[in-house]
């Protein structure tokens, strides 16, 4: 993976995480992991398909995913509650969403498809386990983002059926 | 949260009634929240493009608020269909898919303008404010509490 791939990922997440969290985020660490993804707590999962096609993973272990749920709901909510598990799908939607338009103004196109719940401990499997992670450290905990994209070397045609167009 | 001057009708300065369309129930409650910053009321909810078409039958609203990315039928589909069947509907497109080519999209199958997720209140209501035009009045800052 480019890092200029990367790059609209990292800016996108410190942007709405510093807004939603009305705080600084700073990276903590940036590693790459070939095994397969062992989820931590809450997880959010995000496929895109196009000229880059893989998918992006934001990872909270559950006090952090409290903290951050509750904080971007205004108010406090309990670790039990959906509304936790729903705002960290929608951080990685609007984090995704952000850097795929930044990624759009460089040229590439994509389809971003509506998150979901990673609700297992991922199974070793392709190429496309390989994966950057991105821990950014907030005032409400770890928040990690875990990259697995590729250029999609297929022809226009191929990509449109892919992206079920 | 900020409060802001409450937006009403103009024409029997009621406040202003809209539908939330988003698959995220974060994203409607945080929605929901803006708009009663902004003297609102919620007129129905939506979690796809096909039941924000039947809401918008059902509630009339004077604002749409829709998400693009969603199950089932996408935003800019289910705004195209309920501006074909209501011309005068005024459809906001929220999403976080921000580029050039989505927002145009949009805009040329019926919306009236699109905001970008994360949601500022302020910008919300600036567009708002402008989607509505004449059709809304602006209290004054000291009616805002009453």
């Amino acid at each position: 993976m480019k890092m200029e791939l990367i790059q609209p990922f990292i800016n996108a997440a410190d942007a709405v995480l510093a807004e939603g969290l009305q705080c600084s985020t700073t990276v903590g660490s940036l590693s790459m992991e070939e095994e397969a993804y062992r989820r931590k707590g809450v997880a959010a999962l995000i496929w895109v398909t196009g000229d880059i096609e893989g998918r992006i993973i934001f990872d909270l272990d559950p006090p952090t995913a409290v903290r951050v749920a509750s904080k971007f709901a205004g108010t406090q909510l309990p670790e039990s509650d959906t509304l936790v598990r729903e705002t960290v799908c929608e951080l990685a939607n609007q984090v995704t969403g952000n850097a795929i338009t930044a990624l759009n103004d460089q040229g590439f196109h994509f389809r971003v498809h509506p998150p979901i719940l990673h609700t297992t401990d991922g199974s070793k499997s392709s190429e496309d386990t390989e994966a950057l992670v991105i821990r950014f450290e907030t005032a409400s905990g770890s928040v990690f983002m875990n990259i697995a994209l590729r250029y999609n070397r297929r022809c226009p045609g191929e990509r449109a059926v892919a992206a079920g167009q | 949260m900020e409060q802001f001057a409450p937006v009403k009708r103009s024409k029997d300065g009621q406040p202003v009634r809209y539908l939330v369309v988003d698959d995220s129930v974060f994203a409607r409650r945080n929605l929901v929240r803006i708009i009663e910053t902004f003297g609102g009321q919620l007129a129905g909810e939506a979690g796809d493009g096909a039941t924000a078409i039947t809401e918008y039958e059902r509630t009339n609203p004077d604002i749409v608020l829709m998400d693009i990315t969603m199950p089932q039928m996408e935003g800019i589909e289910a705004a195209e269909k309920i501006v074909r069947q209501h011309p005068e509907a005024r459809i906001v497109m929220v999403s976080s898919v921000g580029y050039q080519e989505n927002i145009v999209a949009a805009l040329q199958r019926g919306a009236r303008h699109f905001v970008q997720k994360p949601v500022k209140p302020e910008v919300l209501y600036e567009v708002i404010k402008y989607v509505l035009g004449e059709d809304a009045t602006v209290a004054s800052a000291a009616g805002a509490g009453a």
